[in-house]
């Protein structure tokens, strides 16, 4: 046996042309891991303001729960048992907090001007996932199948009838609206939420007023075209922040949590 | 640009990180979220009146089950002169401008009252040879007869309603037994149309009516459309909504039966229904939901209206909410 070959070198890369490996290397460019799930938030990310945007999802996903509940079980059910009442008082308390929650959350980001960096999409997809979460309750409201659903469905058809919306959106006719409550509706809201929550991530949160202003004033502070922090700044991958006594928190590089 | 679109434009933060955990904050979230609903559940529970049906409202308000009958077969009704999507009426078309979207879609749900309300559920009635020979009359005379007929009934009714309403002395032509919730007409030139009326309403105290009106001729049906309608041209969803405080005048969508809370974030939306020129306007749905339209792009688009996205610069809210940071700073 001779001595061991050099292996050969691996061949250059080339673009791959399979659509599965651009979809991969495209989303993992857009949100590399430790920016999709960051374990450390700039310290500025400090106020009860905050907690409304986590609750506005966790509302959503006590909706579904509930609404899962009730759709494996009929639209009948909850009329006819105790526990189907409850799950439907859960469903809409879940939905009461689940606006309440989500207007706090809305006003704080005016207040913040939340849309400054680039960040325009995140807002236009918030406002709209609240615009598509309204029919989304209505749907549900005329869905109940007692009173409120009647008097709710005679008196709004006017304003769909009005602008022509009736002859596909047609209150008074409850499978219709069953489905838009319990499928399409949902998807769509879901499917919002989801893009707002990745563009928040990909964009991370944004700073304060006057934060802002400095960092733009000082070009120096910027980083260099390869990426590498300028000089001075803490290194990328760890930071030593005073909140927790020096202890060293790992993070997505700082390009994308300002 | 990425999957995402471009990246953040802000200089990066390169200031002091704190330690999140984003999933155990959801989870807690979660948690807290349903402890929150639990406990409104267990102390408040949620509203659930049962339906109107047309047996009740035809034994309970006999008198008006009767009106709206016969203008559901005299087709001046609120559902027969509506327009589409019910039928090619005008009553209820609503334009603004040159635009009439209410038309666009023709007619998806026809609606013919007549026939739909009152002649189709009676044919449904077996074994009732004087109502055979009343309905066979009627659906083989001349449209301006049944007309003719129909409104001599109608007038009558239509009459002792607005005696009711207006609190004033009830015309003699009609008479009401609310025991047996039978009404009665006395008029001349009706021709059938008082045999069938009388069987209807039997048929709707028996509960006949309501699976009649449902519109599908399939066995699986889902669509209410035409008994919801018919039941609104009546009184009784009013009687009880105006009970509930429901109407337009009082608190609306905001409000479920039992003072529950309903949509409240429609409050905009309904607050324009008490401004003028909506709040007489013949036209005020289509005007209200333009408004709203625009309203809705406006804050979509907040982020790139001049003015209105340098307000949060000027009222420094954002002070208070990140006092922590100007502390620290």
């Amino acid at each position: 046996m001779s001595a061991a070959t050099a292996p050969p070198p691996p061949p250059p890369k080339t673009p791959s042309k399979s659509w599965t490996v651009k979809v991969r290397e495209k989303g993992v460019e857009a949100l590399p891991p430790e920016r999709l799930l960051p374990d450390g938030q700039p310290t500025y990310v400090a106020s009860w303001i905050y907690v409304f945007g986590v609750a506005s999802i966790a509302s959503l996903i006590v909706i579904i729960g509930s609404g899962t509940i009730l759709a494996l079980k009929g639209p009948a059910w909850w009329h006819e048992t105790g526990v189907g009442h409850f799950f439907n008082s859960i469903h809409l308390w879940s939905v009461e907090l689940f606006f309440f929650v989500m207007v706090v959350h809305l006003w704080g980001k005016y207040w913040m001007a939340a849309w400054r960096g680039g960040r325009g999409r995140v807002w236009v997809t918030g406002a709209i996932t609240f615009l598509v979460a309204v029919p989304c309750a209505l749907t549900g409201y005329v869905s109940q199948q007692n009173f409120d659903a009647q008097w709710i469905s005679t008196q709004a058809k006017d304003a769909m009838n009005s602008v022509g919306a009736g002859a596909f959106f047609n209150l008074t006719n409850f499978g219709q609206m069953y489905s838009y409550h319990i499928l399409l509706l949902p998807i769509a809201v879901v499917a919002l939420v989801s893009i707002h929550v990745l563009l928040v991530r990909r964009n991370g949160v944004v700073p304060p007023f006057e934060l802002e202003d400095k960092l733009a004033a000082v070009p120096a502070a910027r980083p260099s075209p390869n990426g590498a922090p300028p000089s001075g700044a803490p290194p990328t991958g760890t930071v030593s922040h005073p909140s927790t006594g020096g202890q060293s928190v790992s993070h997505p590089s700082a390009g994308g949590q300002s | 640009m990425s999957l995402l679109g471009p990246k953040d434009k802000t200089s990066p933060w390169k200031g002091s990180y704190a330690p999140y955990d984003l999933v155990k904050e959801l989870c807690i979230a979660v948690g807290v979220v349903t402890l929150l609903a639990v406990l409104l559940t267990v102390l408040l529970s949620s509203p659930d009146d049962k339906p109107s049906t047309i047996a009740q409202w035809s034994h309970e308000l006999p008198a008006d089950f009767a009106t709206t009958a016969a203008m559901e077969l005299d087709e001046k009704s609120g559902t027969a002169e509506y327009g589409p999507p019910y039928n090619h009426s005008s009553g209820s078309v609503q334009h603004f401008l040159f635009l009439h979207p209410q038309r666009w879609l023709g007619v998806s749900h026809p609606i013919n009252t007549a026939d739909d309300y009152v002649v189709k559920p009676l044919e449904t009635i077996p074994n009732d040879p004087a109502l055979r020979i009343a309905l066979a009359e009627y659906k083989s005379a001349p449209a301006t007869q049944k007309k003719e007929w129909a409104e001599a009934y109608a007038t009558p009714l239509e009459e002792y309603a607005a005696a009711v309403e207006e609190k004033k002395t009830l015309p003699s032509t009609v008479s009401v037994d609310t025991s047996t919730g039978t009404v009665t007409v006395k008029t001349s030139g009706a021709g059938p149309v008082p045999t069938m009326m009388a069987s209807l309403q039997s048929l709707a105290q028996s509960g006949g009516l309501e699976g009649g009106l449902v519109s599908s001729s399939q066995f699986f049906q889902t669509d209410y459309t035409k008994p919801l309608l018919f039941m609104a041209d009546g009184g009784l969803l009013d009687e009880r909504a105006e009970g509930q405080h429901l109407l337009g005048e009082q608190w609306g969508l905001m409000n479920e039966t039992g003072s529950y809370p309903g949509q409240p974030w429609l409050w905009l939306y309904a607050l324009w229904y008490q401004v003028e020129p909506m709040k007489n306007s013949p036209n005020a749905d289509i005007q209200v939901l333009l408004i709203m339209g625009v309203l809705s792009l406006a804050f979509i688009s907040i982020p790139f209206i001049p003015v209105i996205n340098r307000i949060p610069r000027w009222i420094p809210i954002y002070k208070l909410i990140w006092r922590e940071h100007y502390r620290r700073a």
